[in-house]
């Protein structure tokens, strides 16, 4: 096959010893920056692309990769441990993910979390070898209609996520919807609920939302609890990650159920976070221990990992061959291909095969590596929890505010982090479930933006929705899933209700007396 | 206690000392040497008032790596993307830090547009022009097969069909794109086109050839990668001329087989320029840095060759001719959107 020899000539440019060399920096640096909250993969990109100026750009192009290979594996690590997302699509990780550390089970969700990571980056990258020329057409099918089909899919798997009343979740995403509102309206130019205030025309950043939300709430509820945490306690077993290996294998459903949702994902872009909240949503509804999710189940750890790692990777397919990035990470690589002198698009394949084969081979090495680096620190990193509280909390504090600050080098953020901190701790005390607000957050402006784009196509006509196989197929999904927890309760109400002696329904009687 | 004295004072010494050092280089570059020519003394941040992958960030990171690569600065730059309220976020920063020189923000049409269409409290003249470094040009692309081969023909076939039954694909609203889009509309009244509004040029390339919107007037350099694999056919270049560049992109055509809209019987013509601004209140010898570093800049041959493949316009204007074209564009702008009715109130 073709793509077998291209792909064996890419290994031989990547096994440098060089290259090997740049890609072993490359992840050790994106594992910091992804552990560092706020300071994302793009910034961390963006700062670097300097320095690789001097290199050859398949050498450039392979370190630069291997950082956002980091970032995506380091993310986990104080999602896990901390309770705060590294970068926007651990969010989901922590659901699962922080009550296990809190059980003394943090060697376990990381070793999880790890390998998660590199089945899914895995799969997307054998995806991308096979199918990069029909995944390009595939992405080009996506409309304004389908963009939304895939968003409302999203929200729809997510639905069943709250633990106790329905109207909480509905308040947070309606309360997360609000919040994402606020800034420039893309579609007529107008400013909505700034007051005149010039931070606030970008609207607030999903970033400095979550880091608020959840690193800051969390830590202001540790404090109440008396600065005690439980992961003092954890044991750090070295051969934990053969026995987490043992259990991972029961999961192979939800891996691959993630994979897929993940690669797809990341082609037509949606994005690595609304995979990771997909996955989730959908391992919860479909697992045997469903109700345990959010408690500390490993299968909750897996399913939004797999799905992050399979969407970043293939975010990289509509980059390369597209020229639309994917993700704001993208967008800086894409920057640094033109200044090496290439350009992305459609002939990227053709003209630049050295290149293209060369990147997608770093990409299998770049993984290995990469989860090699991070499993043996497992230990290392769980060994953190055992700092105690008082001195780690300020330390992370610092750490969020520098991370708020970096998004856009603003102090406004970091006031904004502080109140949403506050938003969280209270969220906690009343009860109200965050994941609702932080999806409604994330995706509403994109969503809304799409639906509106799909409005103006159609002068008005809801039935774009359903105008061809691709958009329609996803709505009908998407419908299915919103509704069926109301199936599923209705007719329980039914299984209930005839179980007890009923007269003939009014229906049959009429059969009988037209017989 | 003496001890505790001594140790005391001791430490009160040493701060002194440690203040005294981090101080006095201060006071010491404050003095203006007016010998040497001013050079920046802190990294210089590039401010974008766009969002990541969109042209000005594209040419933005651009100039970054040409001045890295080529060691033409002492200091380094970096660039920063504050595209919120359609560019307003960053305008307005670069306006917070007057007088000093180490910001510098690269412009697109969003100069102009934005104050007019949002009433956001800035002008052009809140900022120092340093100088414009190309003109962009906007086309009028359409797929490769539909079945309009000039730009007359498309014009005749919205004219002949529904109203707002065809679909323009353009970069934000109220916006360029937007406004030449009502400029086609006098061609075509009393049919209207029906303008849909994207993040980013590379998104609304990308819509045009998956089919979603029937035209798009895309930048070049957003619409090349597309033109070259053979997805989209352009129709006309909205220049009083052709494009200077003779070189192949296609099989066929090059830039300068594209003819100009005026050609072609569509009477609208529109550049966007690419310049480069300072804060306001900064020195004249500020400025020239700046300008002699740019000139270093457009004389690589990395330049040259970004500016071939995205079709730019290669105009070098600074000092008072800058200014006065800048006034030119504001005043042309602000008559281009009143007539389109995209002016905020009170503007």
């Amino acid at each position: 096959m073709d793509e077998i020899s291209s792909l064996i000539g890419g290994f031989k440019v990547a096994l440098s010893f060089y290259n090997l060399a740049l890609m072993l920096v490359g992840i050790l640096l994106g594992v910091i920056i992804g552990v560092l909250p706020g300071l994302g993969g793009a910034n961390g990109v963006a700062i670097l692309l300097p320095l690789t100026f001097g290199m050859p750009p398949t050498s450039a192009i392979i370190m630069l990769s291997c950082i956002y290979w980091g970032a995506l594996f380091g993310g986990a690590i104080t999602s896990i441990l901390f309770n705060i997302p590294g970068e926007p699509w651990s969010v989901a990780t922590t659901f699962d993910g922080h009550p296990m550390a809190q059980r003394g089970r943090a060697d376990e969700a990381l070793t999880a979390a790890f390998t998660s990571s590199f089945v899914g980056a895995l799969v997307a990258v054998i995806v991308i070898t096979f199918l990069a020329p029909l995944i390009a057409r595939f992405a080009l099918q996506f409309g304004p209609a389908e963009f939304f089909s895939v968003f409302f899919l999203t929200f729809a798997s997510f639905v069943g996520m709250g633990r106790g009343s329905p109207f909480k979740v509905l308040a947070s995403m309606c309360l997360g919807f609000a919040l994402g509102a606020v800034g420039m309206d893309k579609m007529t130019g107008i400013l909505r609920m700034t007051f005149d205030h010039a931070e606030l025309l970008a609207g607030f950043d999903f970033l400095i939302a979550v880091i608020g939300l959840f690193g800051i709430g969390e830590i202001l509820s540790s404090m109440e609890s008396g600065l005690k945490f439980q992961g003092s306690h954890a044991v750090i077993r070295l051969n934990a990650v053969l026995q987490t290996w043992k259990q991972l294998f029961r999961y192979w459903a939800t891996s691959i159920r993630s994979c897929i949702i993940g690669c797809w994902m990341g082609i037509t872009p949606g994005g690595a976070t609304p995979a990771s909240f997909m996955s989730y949503g959908l391992a919860k509804r479909f697992s045997k221990r469903g109700n345990n999710f959010g408690k500390g189940e490993i299968e909750g750890v897996v399913a939004p990992e797999t799905a992050a790692h399979a969407a970043g990777t293939s975010a990289l397919l509509p980059m390369l061959t597209l020229g639309i990035p994917g993700s704001p990470t993208a967008a800086v690589l894409l920057g640094g291909l033109l200044i090496w002198g290439l350009q992305p698009g459609p002939m990227l394949f053709v003209e630049q095969k050295e290149f293209v084969w060369g990147l997608i081979a770093s990409m299998y090495l770049g993984n290995i590596v990469g989860l090699i680096v991070v499993l043996t620190c497992v230990p290392l990193f769980a060994a953190i929890l055992r700092v105690p509280f008082s001195i780690i909390a300020p330390v992370i504090l610092v750490i969020c505010a520098v991370g708020a600050y970096t998004v856009h080098n603003s102090m406004f953020d970091v006031w904004m982090m502080l109140v949403f901190g506050v938003v969280g701790y209270t969220f906690n005390k009343l009860g109200y479930p965050l994941p609702p607000l932080v999806l409604a957050i994330v995706l509403g402006d994109k969503a809304e933006e799409s639906f509106r784009q799909a409005m103006l196509s159609s002068q008005g006509a809801l039935t774009i929705f359903w105008s061809n196989w691709l958009v329609g197929s996803i709505m009908t999904l998407g419908m299915i899933l919103l509704f069926w927890p109301a199936v599923t309760w209705l007719l329980d109400k039914v299984r209930r209700t005839s179980s007890q002696p009923v007269p003939a329904p009014a229906g049959a009687a009429v059969v009988d007396r037209e017989r | 206690m003496v001890p505790r004295i001594r140790s005391r004072l001791a430490g009160i010494g040493a701060t002194a000392l440690g203040l005294g050092a981090m101080v006095a280089p201060l006071l010491m570059q404050s003095s203006p040497a007016a010998a040497q020519a001013w050079e920046p003394t802190r990294p210089i941040q590039f401010i974008i008032p766009a969002g990541t992958g969109g042209g000005a960030d594209q040419m933005a990171r651009f100039i970054q790596g040409v001045v890295a690569k080529n060691n033409l600065a002492k200091q380094p730059i970096v660039t920063l993307n504050k595209g919120g309220g359609a560019g307003a976020e960053g305008f307005l920063e670069v306006k917070k830090t007057a007088g000093d020189p180490h910001n510098i923000i690269i412009t697109l049409s969003n100069l102009f547009t934005t104050p007019l269409a949002t009433g956001v409290p800035f002008s052009w003249k809140d900022l120092t022009p340093v100088a414009m470094l190309a003109l962009d040009q906007f086309v009028l692309w359409v797929p490769a097969d539909a079945p309009y081969k000039t730009a007359k023909e498309y014009i005749e076939a919205v004219k002949a069909g529904d109203d707002k039954s065809f679909k323009m694909g353009g970069t934000g609203s109220k916006q360029e794109d937007q406004i030449i889009t009502v400029a086609l509309e006098k061609l075509t009244a009393p049919k209207k086109f029906t303008y849909i509004p994207y993040a980013g040029g590379g998104a609304v390339a990308v819509q045009l050839v998956g089919k979603h919107v029937n035209s798009t007037v895309n930048n070049p350099i957003e619409a090349v990668s597309q033109w070259k694999a053979g997805a989209l056919r352009p129709l006309c270049i909205f220049d009083a001329k052709r494009s200077v560049y003779k070189d192949k992109v296609t099989e066929t055509m090059a830039w300068s087989d594209i003819p100009t809209c005026m050609e072609s019987g569509v009477n609208t013509e529109y550049q966007m320029l690419r310049g480069i601004f300072m804060s306001p209140g900064v020195k004249s010898e500020h400025v020239a840095y700046y300008v002699d570093l740019f000139k270093k800049v457009m004389a690589t041959d990395d330049w040259k060759r970004f500016m071939q493949d995205g079709a730019y316009n290669q105009t070098f204007m600074t000092g008072d001719q800058f200014k006065t074209w800048v006034a030119a564009n504001d005043a042309r702008h602000h008559d281009l959107m009143k007539e389109a009715g995209f002016l905020a109130p009170g503007k």
